[in-house]
């Protein structure tokens, strides 16, 4: 077992900002120190699947010179930023840790990608994740095992588990991660950094490689608070790329954290989360110290009610799995990707590819979901999911009308050790306190609240009503504030 | 016994928007291959689909020419289907919400064998949806071209109210009729632009449930769909005759043969596992929305059909002649605009032009004669200017030169002389040559006036007025009386 948790260099997007304006450090510095923390524990960690230092300095040296001439295209031209394995970058891998996707390169940025580098952000590094985001420990991995940086026996949680663990491991000042079901937060909380999931269609999907079409969202993994609002601004806003894109509304997150406090603020405890028996006593103590600070500092406590919560689980693993059946077609070996040599037929190359490139958990819910929407089962299976999806999210809109933020767990238990979990069921149960997000399509963020007494992370999660990205950042902040004087 | 089948078409219509339904790529016939394709289209990991505007108004548009219903809310769906030139294995479409609903489209007139009483035939939907690539197999290869790959693709999906070869050729024509009228499709079917699929069935006269029904595929033209029904009435007929057993069949058409042929049985039929496609938001178009494309839509065939009969005067197959193309009726419209006699006007063009351009080989819009031009041609007949033969050699150098009537009479001195003078000289010559004729005349066979007046047009080359010279020769002729 090792520590391998650190703060990166410059420590995080708003400490280079300034440390890049002040000419304390440089573009091409941040590049190197990325690297060097990279070679330093990159082998331990295996976060990233690849990192390409030298196209990235070259950005890097582009960046100073623009800063040089006074160009800067924004206060953070020249941070370099790590990229999950599922977004798009022209140029660049874009595998989803799967076997079937090797040799694929990208033709085009996602619209994440083009709108960051168009404020100077270098994208460096394809972080490691689950196979086409399908899991909760990143052990689904093709190629490699993501380890924990705060003990590297643990999993580092999944799906977004390489880029959780190189912002832990000090070895990115930020990532971007993929939500589905809890794929940034709990990752985020196993690794104590912070991560934020945005409401449904607040960032555009475009260049993000679908798992479940209706539940995915592009959302930041950062060392802090302030960090996660300076990237949401960034990426936020309607594209006319992606449809389900919800139209531009205000984003100055950043700002409006400052000086932000939680008094007055509403915060629901839903009970259900409580009742949870497989609720582990650390993390629950964890939540209901938070808790007390807050009601401390002037919140006032709701006790709010999810009855539909139960279901979460099961109507997730159909509608997610319904669409990823679908989503998951196109590769089929024909146009990019690996293909099997030596077929028969063409139904030869969809089988014999798809067996070979596909892992188990994957070729799991193309299953179940091609099940799920066969005629005959359709209403009885996706149809009705859809409606307890509708009931679910009814239950978050009448909780938010006593409530400003709901607060509760990430997940039931802190980081399980490397292969510990075999058994999907009880893996996918892991996912209870995210998932409901994200069939609501609500906003959250999770924030590290303290470790457990053999120092594993505990995160805390707010949960946000649509587009109220700015109080779970609050509440969030206040959380990350208490920490840091209990730290001093 | 007496038979009758039971007759519904899927008639699938390529939409002529500038880019594809769902990327900004062009929507071009015959480029290269693969060269108008983006990630999208090709089905790259991460791409979404933006839904093409003008290929939903264009959709609807052909929907209210259809006298369809538009609900307010409508979506997309995925429907799964594995094939190479499929980009996703999955094509978006519409499952249970489509653009339009309850159209009808009357069918009238001459058809392919004979005469059709009017009536209408019901349309069931038009939905929209992406055309997929195509294949092409060399010994162990297959070659897929993409440009073709999300090209907006309505699909017209029929009652089955047709119970003849030629109401469902009435049916295909008025279809592509109405779609060339909106300006939504140009229909070709040989470029793929219009595809049919036939559904058919035969059941004995007076029975109420429909039998066994067989799909035919791979039409590619409004003649082989005729052909291959009456082929298939015959077919079916001689099954049920002796009690063969049917099972759902998809056949094709073999075009050297004439004859339909099985492609597969039914057995082996496809799950599409349809579902809401997660990437689109519901369309809702507003009933504003739709009073909007209304405006905008022009006079449907069938009406322009109508009013050609009522408000000039024509006859019901000048009407359905003339209205078949779009841009013919343009035509006939604006020559009528000059003054012109409506039936002359017709007749000019259904005998001279239409022969003249198909014989060029030339499409209406290509037409060397502008319309304006038979008008004032057909002036120059009605102020005598010109005689009826005259004119006949005017249009035929008027094709040639595209040059305007007043121009070449002028040019090539082919006014009628109107000077009694000059008529009265043919006159003499035509008496003096005719002496047998004349001779009938003054013995009172009347018919005999006629080849005069025909040796007097002959004499003056055409260009005496025929009445003036009857006049001059009754004249001459009473004086040798
Ligand atoms: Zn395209």
């Amino acid at each position: 077992m090792a520590k391998l948790s650190a703060k990166p260099v410059a420590g995080s997007i708003a400490g280079a900002a300034v440390q890049l304006a002040t000419g304390d450090i440089t573009a091409v510095a941040l590049v190197e120190g990325i690297y060097s923390r990279y070679e330093e524990v990159d082998d331990e960690v295996k976060g990233y699947l690849q990192i390409n230092k030298e196209k990235a300095l070259v950005a890097a040296a582009e960046s100073d010179a623009r800063r040089a001439a006074g160009n800067t295209l924004s206060a953070y031209d020249g941070v370099p930023i790590a990229i999950k394995d599922n977004i798009s970058v022209d140029g660049e891998t874009c595998g989803c840790a799967s076997k079937l996707l090797e040799g694929y390169t990208a033709t085009y940025d996602a619209t994440v990608v083009q709108k960051l580098k168009a404020q100077g952000f270098i994208p460096m590094g394809r972080t490691n994740m689950d196979e086409f985001a399908m899991g909760s420990s990143t052990e689904n991995s093709a190629y490699q095992q993501t380890r924990n940086p705060a003990n590297t026996d643990h999993v580092p949680g999944g799906s977004s588990g390489g880029s959780a663990a190189v912002v832990a491991a000090g070895e990115a000042i930020a990532a971007l991660g993929s939500d589905t079901g809890g794929s940034i937060r709990q990752p985020a909380g196993f690794c104590g950094v912070v991560g934020l999931k945005p409401t449904y269609g607040r960032v555009s999907r475009f260049g993000l490689v679908a798992f479940a079409s209706s539940l995915d969202q592009i959302g930041p993994v950062t060392h802090t608070v302030e960090d996660a609002a300076i990237l949401l601004d960034m990426i936020a806003g309607k594209d006319q790329l992606d449809s389900t894109s919800i139209p531009d509304v205000e984003c100055n997150l950043a700002a409006s954290l400052k000086g932000a406090d939680v008094k007055g603020m509403k915060v629901g405890l839903p009970k259900e989360f409580f009742e949870i028996d497989v609720l582990n006593d650390e993390v629950k103590a964890k939540v209901e110290a938070v808790r007390d600070q807050l009601e401390a500092a002037g919140a006032e406590l709701v006790e709010v009610s999810l009855p539909n919560l139960e279901y979460a689980v099961s109507v997730y693993y159909v509608i997610a799995t319904a669409e990823a059946s679908s989503n998951l077609s196109r590769f089929d070996g024909i146009r990019y990707g690996a293909r099997v040599e030596k077929t028969k037929d063409v139904k030869d190359i969809y089988y014999l590819t798809r067996e070979a490139g596909f892992g188990d958990e994957v070729k799991r819910r193309i299953i179940l979901g091609t099940y799920v929407l066969s005629s005959g089962y359709y209403d009885a299976y996706y149809l009705r999911a859809q409606k307890a999806r509708t009931l679910i999210r009814q239950d978050f809109e009448a909780a938010f009308e006593q409530c400003d933020v709901i607060l509760g767990p990430i997940a039931p238990a802190p980081a399980f050790k490397l292969g510990e979990i075999s058994d999907p069921l009880q893996m996918y149960l892991s996912d209870i306190y995210t998932i409901s997000v994200n069939l609501a399509g609500n906003c959250a963020i999770s924030v590290p609240a303290g470790e457990t007494e053999s120092g594993l992370p505990v995160g805390v999660q707010f949960i946000g009503d649509s587009l109220q990205e700015e109080k779970i950042l609050k509440a969030a902040q206040f959380v990350e504030q208490q920490q840091a004087q209990q730290g001093d | 016994m007496e038979y009758e089948a039971i007759i519904g078409l899927e008639v699938h219509v390529q939409a002529n928007t500038a880019t594809k339904m769902f990327c900004a790529c062009p929507n071009n016939f015959g480029s290269e291959p693969n060269t108008n394709v983006c990630p999208i289209c090709l089905g790259y990991p991460g791409v979404l689909p933006t839904p093409n505007r003008e290929a939903i108004n264009k959709t609807v548009l052909a929907g209210l020419m259809l006298n369809c219903e538009i609900p307010e809310f409508s979506k997309f769906d995925r429907k799964a289907y594995w094939y190479p030139d499929m980009p996703k294995n999955y094509q978006i479409t519409q499952y249970d919400l489509p653009f339009c609903i309850d159209g009808k489209v009357l069918v009238e007139g001459k058809a392919l064998t004979g005469e059709l009483e009017p009536k209408y035939i019901g349309i069931t939907r038009i939905h929209l949806e992406e055309d997929v690539g195509k294949s092409t197999h060399a010994g162990t290869y297959t070659g897929v071209d993409y440009n073709r790959a999300g090209v907006p693709l309505m699909e017209i999906v029929s009652e089955p109210d047709m119970r003849t070869a030629d109401e469902a050729w009435a049916y295909l024509t008025a279809l592509r009729q109405t779609m060339q009228y909106a300006g939504v499709g140009n229909c070709d079917m040989e470029k793929g632009q219009m595809r049919c699929d036939v559904n058919i069935s035969v059941r004995p006269v007076g029975q109420k449930e429909f039998n066994t029904k067989t799909e035919i595929k791979n039409l590619n033209s409004i003649k082989s769909v005729h052909a291959s029904i009456d082929y298939e009435i015959e077919r079916q007929i001689e099954m049920l005759e002796n009690n063969e057993e049917f099972k759902q069949q998809t056949r094709g058409w073999n075009e050297a043969s004439q004859e339909t042929y099985v492609m597969r049985e039914k057995e082996d039929a496809h799950d599409y596992r349809y579902f809401p496609e997660p990437d689109l938001m519901p369309v809702v178009l507003t009933a504003d929305k739709v009073a909007e494309i209304k405006e905008k839509m022009p006079e449907t065939p069938a009406a322009k059909r109508a009013r050609f009969v009522e408000e000039l005067g024509l006859p019901a197959y000048d009407a359905q002649v003339l209205c078949l193309e779009k841009a013919t009726a343009d035509w006939y419209e604006t020559a009528v605009a000059t003054g012109a006699d409506p039936k002359k006007v017709s007749n000019w063009i259904m005998t001279e032009l239409l022969r003249e351009l198909s014989d060029a080989g030339l499409s209406i819009n290509e037409c060397p004669i502008t319309p304006e031009n038979l008008g004032e041609l057909l002036g120059l007949i009605d102020k005598k200017v010109i005689n009826g033969r005259i004119a006949k050699e005017v249009f035929a150098e008027m094709f040639k030169t595209g040059d305007a009537p007043g121009k070449i009479v002028k040019d090539k001195g082919l006014e009628q002389v109107t000077d009694t003078s000059a008529i009265s000289e043919f006159v003499i010559q035509a008496i003096d040559n005719n002496e047998k004729a004349v001779g009938e005349y003054l013995a009172g066979k009347e018919t005999a006036l006629n080849f005069l007046v025909g040796q007097v047009m002959r004499f003056s080359r055409g260009k005496a007025n025929p009445n003036l010279a009857q006049e001059a020769l009754k004249e001459e002729l009473a004086k040798r009386g």
